[in-house]
């Protein structure tokens, strides 16, 4: 574990209302590696992920304690802004959502929110953005058609697209191949390993078999506390604790 | 009969049923519109169809009548679109606010508050715009009479703005949170989601919407009858008087001889009438569907 660390969070507790979704959560994520997150449904995992990039600041009743860092900084501090920190922290969501736009308007929405005009540079932009994520040959004749049109692997991949043109530092996905067949699935997680060159990758999982796949740190939550974290071969090999090692082999869960 | 063969039968005359109720409401439809055209077409025998629709002198009661209705086609026309323009800003934009950005306890007041705008009589709202805007305008405008366009549009207005606010705020609710999600985590804020994903996402509903509202202004009776003055020439300004169809033909239809020409215009009229609101529903129903099918795409 020698890279930088790029994210953490330090005794983050989170609320929804009056139930505790996470409890004291500490976990640190490094530069250029897949950290997948694991554990029953429920557990918090997702909730977790979304409180990374303040997602969950729009849901009314939801409170968190504790810090969450990105490159030092706490991103709930008083004076961050929430827009920069989504900007900085990418995400693709479980379900793929492109927006009811032309797949290059899809693309590009980021960028015009960032304030970019400029039609060779957007251009460029969505082309690069669309190669990065190994949809580019299967779309560049259809630049001006409903992004709806495309397969469900597809749309996924044009949603992770679509995360990595701001150029975001990290990438959140929650459980971003678990609605797709397995061959899209498969496309995902050969374009995961390949993006974890130049990002710092978190992934939320119920693919026991992916997380071991793809990531290089495996985090185990269970009822809303982090009960295990390690190298993800050592996860899935020797366990410290019985409760990793018996959801890990199916025995509940 | 076994159980198996009661329950098939008892299936079958439910559907059955259900079938013969709703082609009661097709005939009732299909009888109503004969009947228009039956008391309606024969004003043909004595005036051109041209001259009926592009005559602009309605002195249906002189001898010899005139049985133009440019003038009513206009006055309906003109109230309708003034209206419009006060209408769809303030229906959508409201139905923006409650949907996307009133607090939830704000929402559960605003919602009902603007529906219940839909539930005021018509008479109501007309006797409104007779007794308390007709003086403010006069005095404030100083114009002649305040039973005018600006009236008339004010109160159709009215009526129109909770039929454009719930059905706009219907299309908005129905833009998936997935979309929104997707907008916010690109960095979007509250309003550029609105106004770039949501809004867009929602737009053939909300045109739906506006055309529904549109189309209630330009049938209404009552309000335009009280307030819209009552002068059946082309107006000049928006604060000349009108008299839109329905109010034309609410107002001298009880002073119209039995099948006299004067009759047969009246329903002529109203034939006039039911293809304009048919073609505004005809459009709401066609860009409803025709956004349904492919997405918005191309916006």
């Amino acid at each position: 574990m020698s890279n930088k660390m790029k994210m953490a969070t330090k005794n983050m507790t989170f609320h929804y209302g009056a139930f505790k979704a996470l409890d004291d959560i500490t976990l640190e994520f490094r530069e250029n590696q897949v950290t997948a997150l694991i554990g029953p449904s429920g557990c918090g995992k997702s909730t977790f992920l979304r409180s990374l990039n303040r997602m969950n600041d729009i849901i009314p009743a939801a409170r968190v304690e504790g810090q969450v860092l990105l490159d030092g900084e706490d991103v709930y501090g008083p004076n961050v802004d929430v827009v920069e920190i989504r900007k900085r922290v990418g995400m693709v969501f479980q379900k793929p959502n492109p927006f009811p736009k032309t797949i290059f308007n899809d693309v590009a929405y980021g960028l015009r929110i960032k304030g970019i005009k400029n039609r060779g540079e957007l251009q460029a932009r969505v082309e690069a953005s669309l190669k990065a994520a190994a949809i580019w040959d299967e779309v560049k004749d259809r630049l001006n058609e409903s992004a709806l049109s495309l397969s469900g692997g597809q749309q996924q991949r044009l949603c992770i697209a679509r995360a990595l043109a701001i150029e975001p530092e990290v990438v959140l996905m929650d459980e971003p191949a678990s609605a797709l067949d397995p061959i899209a699935t498969q496309k995902i997680e050969e374009l995961i390993r390949e993006l974890k060159k130049s990002y710092t990758i978190i992934i939320v999982t119920h693919n026991m078999q992916q997380a071991a796949r793809i990531s290089n740190i495996t985090a185990f939550f269970y009822m809303g506390r982090l009960i295990e974290v390690d190298k993800t071969e050592t996860i899935f090999t020797k366990p410290s604790l019985k409760q990793t090692e018996d959801y890990i082999t199916g025995r509940f869960g | 009969m076994n159980r198996a063969q009661k329950r098939r039968i008892g299936e079958y005359l439910i559907e059955k049923w259900f079938l013969f109720l709703a082609t009661i409401s097709i005939i009732v439809l299909a009888l109503i519109v004969a009947f228009l055209f039956k008391e309606g077409i024969p004003i043909f025998k004595s005036v051109s169809v041209g001259d009926f629709l592009f005559g602009q002198l309605w002195y249906p009661t002189d001898e010899p009548a005139d049985f133009g209705i440019l003038p009513l086609i206009v006055g309906s026309l003109i109230v309708t679109a003034v209206s419009s323009m006060i209408a769809v800003p303030l229906g959508v934009l409201s139905a923006i606010y409650i949907s996307e950005i009133a607090r939830p306890s704000v929402k559960e007041i605003l919602k009902p508050v603007v529906e219940l705008l839909a539930a005021l009589p018509s008479v109501v709202i007309g006797f409104f715009g007779m007794v308390v805007m007709a003086p403010f305008l006069q005095k404030v405008f100083d114009i002649p009479t305040g039973l005018n366009i600006v009236n008339a549009s004010i109160m159709l207005a009215m009526m129109a703005v909770p039929t454009i606010s719930s059905l706009t705020e219907d299309a908005l609710h129905a833009v998936r949170r997935e979309l929104r999600e997707a907008s916010l985590a690109l960095g979007a804020t509250q309003w550029e989601t609105i106004s770039r994903v949501v809004v867009p996402a929602s737009l053939s509903g909300a045109c739906t919407a506006v055309i529904l509202g549109m189309s209630r202004a330009i049938g209404e009776t009552m309000v335009v009858l009280m307030v819209a003055g009552g002068a059946a020439a082309i107006p000049e300004s928006i604060f000349d008087s009108v008299r839109p169809m329905p109010a034309s033909i609410a107002a001298e239809m009880g002073e119209a001889p039995f099948r006299s020409d004067h009759y047969y215009a009246l329903f002529a009229t109203g034939i006039v009438l039911f293809f304009m609101t048919l073609g505004f529903n005809l459009i709401a129903d066609y860009i409803s569907h025709k956004y349904k099918q492919v997405g918005t795409a191309t916006l």
